[in-house]
């Protein structure tokens, strides 16, 4: 014990890793890094500072299009602390029937694909659906009543959809952390319930309410599936405008520089956003309990109702829309004015399994399907075999990991199409290689599996371990009994977690796939976009197909998760 | 002044509070004491208007404070845990209740001042409250009550997170505050030697109801029902019958001469307090020690019969020991 107690640190140094362990370790996530990541950004970097790109057009087209990103996303942002404050008080102070559901139906749309968000949308508001088949059916009209869909509302809906979940977590934490005694307090010290709002909780979630809205506005600043599905043409955002320029205007250094005022712009809010985090995390972990209570009053019954209300619909109809409309013929024939074939139907389904000769594919539509599920698998592939060795070296930290932490994240803050991007740029020769889209998801997925499986292995209890083996216990047997039940479940999660978000990963895919070889999210993308109602029967078939798989696996991670793993 | 009748309240089906009458006069301190879980702090809560009642009427003087809401009331209230706000420091704190009432005019810089001074606390106004020990935590919450001259003061189990020493301390400066600010008090503890010391008036809060009220002494000294007997510790309480002509009471142990006056009719069943004390009057008890642990001015024995007796030195544990008990009946039984 006194040999123990002398080392500086005994603990950690004891249980910590040789530094030739630490090398061996890093060696392939840095190197995975440090070609798909890293060269790439400075082949963007490379491409934009060119003399010919800082022409006035295209400062121009700069400068409208960051001023439009910022604009859209202030207002998405602000429509999202309407919902989501009221939103977050609910969960935070209010028990009523359903609460714990509806708490975690809210979280669903984050995790959703954007393509099966857009796709909701379309199946409730577009031009085929629900509400606009339900009006033209009622009232005899020609043609679609709401021209929603291509609106910049129909963008900021979405936004408020994606990303009210944020501010119900991060804000309704910091509420149900609140010692309910220091409202009281204001209340007796004759505050009414405005000035004890006002002058007391106010100031005390500042910081949470602060982190929320630039988290929200970074995730509103850089959507792209979003805007390109439900925005019109003429609406574009910075990662609009990169993929127009890059795919359609094959215009690379536009898009590269607009890449770099995008990566410019994430990399300022995601610093912004981390010092706010770390300072709303410094509230005293209470009882939650504590500051729930039944609705009492007339008002607080009102207020009850109405956020439920408004919840309710803003989160389950959109959800619902996709998988009813993939079941319902829903045509209008054109010329008959009031004839709607309507009723239930497979043929959506069935549809998929065809290879039409005018079809917008090369092969039958399921193959994408077929696609998808390989690319997530070698997804989980790459990225547990990357994520595995930095993970166990993130568990037991030393200097080097306190330095390659944060390294390790920075693709979270990089867009996805300005992924796409600089894989277009850096390996433009192996772009057809089937590899790419894998490896452009696994460092979409890398951060994530890293997190996922780092709180499990950290918490790999040593004394258990060395309780086994001092009762007789083989490694093997230690090992079996001690470590792989931690150790598995996590890797699970993380399998699913890289699967998951392979399977809806849009941006950097959009610009990465081959025609012949689309992804789940392409097939919906290309079906929303033709005319006629076959194909938008089919993107909705896709869409419920995805959102099947997504729920799964969100559900499954809900299971394995290790206690401990942060939610952003 | 403050007047309470008839206050009800049960959460999820469960009788918290059935009929709790009080009243707080002019100036007098009253003490609301009863073990953890008993309603007190619901109580407060319910005075100071941030829980409403089932039933039953909060009233000040004859005016009933049901429809005014908590922020008019003026009852100043400290809480267990303080609630300081926490971005807030110690002079903005105690400001706060004279800003939301007034818009702060410059006399009240006086009077924070003022309620600084009374607690001991001048020189500490741009401190973090956050930094403070829990004692000074705990006084610039009385401070912060007392600040906008509230009609009545409630303190929700003030001392409770202290250790005894400071307890001490702290007890005897409110005394002096409660003095200073005359301010007719409300003060809940699940102590009684606090109770005790602070209170001019005693009510004993038991399964919701109040079971005893009356000055420290006469609570002390008649307690009148079992549970008050023990719930402060007494001495042993037995279940007994009454024999002879009314005068006596048996009980397992043995019988007992009553000597409390009362008149009690044979055969009635009561319960007998037998309180120990040094003096060589009333019953001697007799028996065999198995423990005996020290009480300041003299030794508390338990006999190895289950009863207690005061002795002023150490037996010997297994040895027989000998003391003096005042058998008393504890009234006609409503607890049993």
């Amino acid at each position: 014990m006194t040999t123990l107690a002398t080392i500086p640190g005994g603990h950690t140094s004891r249980l910590g890793h040789s530094a030739f362990r630490r090398a061996a370790l890093w060696t392939a996530p840095l190197i995975f890094l440090g070609v798909f990541f890293f060269l790439p950004l400075v082949r963007i970097l490379a491409f934009s500072l060119r003399l010919d790109v800082f022409t006035g057009p295209n400062l121009q087209l700069a400068f409208e299009t960051l001023a439009f990103t910022f604009y859209q996303a202030a207002i998405s942002t602000a429509l999202t602390l309407l919902v989501g404050l009221p939103a977050a008080v609910l969960f935070a102070h209010y028990s009523f029937p359903g609460r714990a559901f509806l708490r975690a139906w809210t979280a669903v749309p984050f995790m959703l694909p954007t393509v099966v968000v857009a796709a909701g949308f379309n199946a409730l508001l577009g031009a085929h659906g629900w509400l606009n088949v339900v009006l033209m059916r009622s009232f005899g009209l020609d043609s679609a009543p709401i021209q929603w869909v291509g609106t910049l509302g129909a963008i900021l809906v979405a936004h408020v959809f994606y990303n009210t979940t944020i501010v119900i977590r991060i804000v309704g934490a910091a509420l149900s952390n609140l010692n309910p005694g220091l409202v009281q307090a204001a209340r007796s010290l004759g505050a009414d319930s405005r000035r004890a709002w006002w002058n007391v909780i106010l100031p005390l979630v500042r910081a949470p309410l602060t982190a929320a809205c630039l988290l929200v506005f970074l995730f509103d600043f850089t959507s792209f599936g979003v805007v390109l599905l439900l925005g019109g043409p003429s609406i574009s955002t910075l990662e609009v405008q990169i993929y127009i320029q890059a795919m359609q205007l094959l215009n690379l250094p536009l898009a590269a520089l607009l890449s770099l005022i995008q990566l410019l712009c994430t990399v300022g809010f995601s610093v912004l956003y981390a010092r706010f985090a770390t300072r709303s995390t410094q509230t005293s972990p209470r009882s939650a309990a504590l500051n729930l209570r039944r609705p009492g009053s007339g008002p607080q019954r009102l207020f009850v109702a109405g956020t439920v209300c408004v919840l309710a619909t803003l989160f389950v109809l959109p959800v619902l829309a996709v998988p009813l409309r993939s079941v319902s013929r829903l045509d209008l024939d054109r010329g008959q004015r009031t004839e709607l074939r309507s009723g239930f139907t497979m043929d959506y389904y069935t549809e998929l399994f065809v290879n039409r000769r005018n079809s917008i594919f090369y092969v039958p539509p399921i193959r994408a399907a077929a696609n998808s599920m390989g690319y997530a698998c070698a997804t989980v592939l790459l990225s547990l075999s990357l994520g595995f060795p930095a993970a166990s070296a993130l568990a037991r930290p030393g200097r080097l990991e306190k330095f390659l932490d944060p390294v390790l994240l920075i693709p979270l803050g990089a867009s996805a199409v300005t992924l796409g991007l600089g894989f277009v740029l850096a390996f433009g020769r192996w772009l057809m290689h089937p590899w790419m889209v894998p490896l452009a998801h696994s460092l979409v997925a890398l951060p994530f599996v890293v997190r996922t499986l780092q709180p499990a292995l950290a918490s790999l209890p040593t004394r258990l371990r060395q309780a086994a083996a001092s009762l007789g216990a083989s490694p093997f047997r230690t090992w079996q009994a001690v470590d792989w039940p931690i150790v598995g479940r996590a890797t699970l999660a993380a399998a699913v977690f890289a699967f998951t978000i392979s399977l809806g990963e849009f941006g950097a895919t959009s610009l990465l796939s081959r025609p012949e070889y689309p992804t789940i999210p392409i097939a919906i993308y290309r079906f929303l976009s033709q005319p006629g109602g076959l194909n938008y029967g089919q993107a909705m078939a896709m869409a419920t197909f995805l959102m099947a798989l997504t729920a799964g696996g969100i559900m499954l991670i809900e299971r394995l998760r290790w206690p401990g793993s942060s939610e952003f | 002044m403050l007047d309470l009748s008839n206050i009800s309240k049960s959460y999820d089906g469960q009788a918290l509070l059935r009929g709790i009458s009080l009243k707080v006069r002019a100036g007098q301190t009253v003490c609301i004491l009863g073990p953890s879980g008993s309603g007190k702090s619901t109580l407060l809560q319910i005075i100071a208007g941030l829980e409403a009642p089932d039933s039953g009427h909060v009233l000040w003087g004859r005016q009933d404070l049901g429809s005014t809401p908590a922020h008019l009331r003026n009852f100043g209230l400290v809480f267990q845990d303080y609630a300081l706000f926490p971005h807030l420091n110690v002079f903005e704190n105690v400001a706060f209740g004279l800003k939301m009432k007034n818009g702060f005019p410059g006399k009240a810089t006086l009077r924070v001042h003022e309620v600084l001074q009374w607690v001991g606390l001048l020189g500490f106004e741009r401190r973090s409250v956050i930094d403070l020990s829990g004692g000074e935590q705990q006084r610039v919450a009385l401070a912060r009550a007392l600040a906008p001259r509230p009609r009545l003061l409630m303190l929700d189990e003030p001392l409770g997170a202290l250790d005894r020493a400071l307890r001490e301390t702290l007890l005897d400066q409110l005394r002096g505050v409660l003095r200073a600010a005359r301010t007719p008090t409300l003060y809940v503890t699940h102590d009684q030697d606090e109770a005790f010391r602070i209170a001019d008036r005693v009510l004993l809060l038991h399964s919701g109801r109040i079971v005893r009220a009356g000055s420290p002494a006469d609570v002390w000294a008649h307690p009148g029902s079992a549970w008050v007997a023990e719930f402060l510790g007494l001495g042993d309480v037995l279940p007994g019958t009454i024999v002879d002509t009314g005068t006596h009471v048996q009980t397992e142990h043995g019988t007992y001469a009553l000597s409390c006056g009362h008149h009690h009719k044979r055969g009635e069943l009561i319960h007998v307090l037998l309180r120990p004390h040094g003096a060589p009057s009333g019953t001697v008890i007799r028996g065999i020690v198995r423990d005996v642990f020290f009480q300041s001015a003299s030794y508390r024995v338990m006999l190895t019969n289950g009863l207690h007796i005061e002795v002023p030195r150490a037996p010997r544990i297994g040895g027989v020991a000998s003391g003096n008990v005042t058998p008393e009946c504890l009234g006609r039984d409503r607890n049993s």
